[in-house]
């Protein structure tokens, strides 16, 4: 380990800010890449379902 | 040889395939990826010795350079399958080159943004006009316009033409992007990492980066895949195999 204390590990040495700022906002982005992709395969399998319900209704 | 390749390059040209193959590799990538991110952000943040002139703020490099690497990557990649899906009218290079629009904008803003975050406290400014600075906000650009003209035609054929011939012609600033700190004047500094010299930093700084590094592209490489394979059942739903593997689930 790098720094002390844990609070010297949030401060970065008064770089704080910069630095949670700038993983903060990547490891949303890293979120949103992982999370659309997954949300748009189950949108589809529901469409699925739906139209095959449909089908065997008017059959 | 040569036969081996183009019976794996006919191979690959058929979505089924492409779908059996990517869904047994995905596991083992999504592993990879989360596995050497966690190591990397953690040896980085908590680790990593400070440098002595930018103090703690040096620690953006650990993603700021992976992203900026991943994003010309990416780029030239959704170029070459653009013009796979031109030249020989592969359907699957041309859902390859429209996934990796998004993964790609996304990441040329993550290293967008971590550099003017970085800067501030470096240079004094969010934003200067530099050359690298302005080379990577017109690489955004071009990648809004690829994901613009993909769904700007009713037939996916022509957005996929018209997007392939995009990105080829964008292709042009990833040299640009490349040169732009030995061409010019510049604030930003020359490349981290060179496949012929040393790192000029100590092992204890670089080696996490080598693992971050590592690990945006296998993260890519899921992300990839993933909405790849998306995009063959959404595209292929009419397919008996298709409707067999959806009504299962």
């Amino acid at each position: 380990m790098y720094f002390d204390s844990f609070s010297e590990f949030l401060n970065m040495g008064g770089h704080g800010l910069y630095v949670w700022l700038a993983y903060g906002l990547s490891a949303v982005l890293i979120v949103i890449n992982v999370v659309l992709p997954v949300m748009h395969k189950r949108q589809l399998i529901k469409e699925q379902a739906r139209k095959q319900r449909r089908e065997q209704q008017s059959s | 040889m040569w036969k081996t390749f183009v019976a794996w390059f006919h191979r690959m040209g058929s979505p089924k395939w492409f779908y059996d193959i990517t869904g047994r590799w995905i596991p083992w990538f999504a592993v990879a990826s989360a596995l050497l991110l966690i190591a990397g952000t953690v040896w980085a943040l908590a680790f990593a010795p400070e440098d002595y002139q930018q103090g703690n703020s040096f620690r953006i490099i650990y993603i700021h350079v992976p992203a900026a690497i991943l994003a010309q990557s990416i780029f030239f990649l959704m170029a070459m399958a653009g013009a796979v899906g031109l030249i020989w009218k592969m359907k699957v290079a041309d859902m390859v080159a429209k996934s990796c629009a998004p993964i790609g904008a996304s990441m040329t803003f993550i290293a967008l943004f971590t550099g003017a975050v970085w800067g501030k406290p470096t240079w004094g400014a969010w934003w200067v006009w530099d050359a690298r600075l302005t080379a990577m906000l017109i690489l955004l650009f071009l990648y809004f316009g690829v994901i613009a003209l993909q769904s700007a035609f009713d037939s996916k054929q022509s957005g996929a033409r018209a997007s392939a011939i995009l990105s080829l012609v964008g292709v042009v600033n990833i040299p640009i992007i490349k040169y732009s700190v030995e061409w010019w004047n510049t604030l930003h500094q020359p490349a981290t990492f060179t496949l012929t010299e040393k790192p000029a930093m100590p092992a204890e700084m670089w080696v996490p980066l080598l693992v971050m590094v590592i690990g945006f592209y296998c993260f890519f490489g899921t992300i990839l895949m993933m909405r790849t394979r998306n995009e063959i059942l959404e595209r292929e739903k009419r397919t008996h195999w298709v409707q067999g593997l959806l009504s299962k689930k």
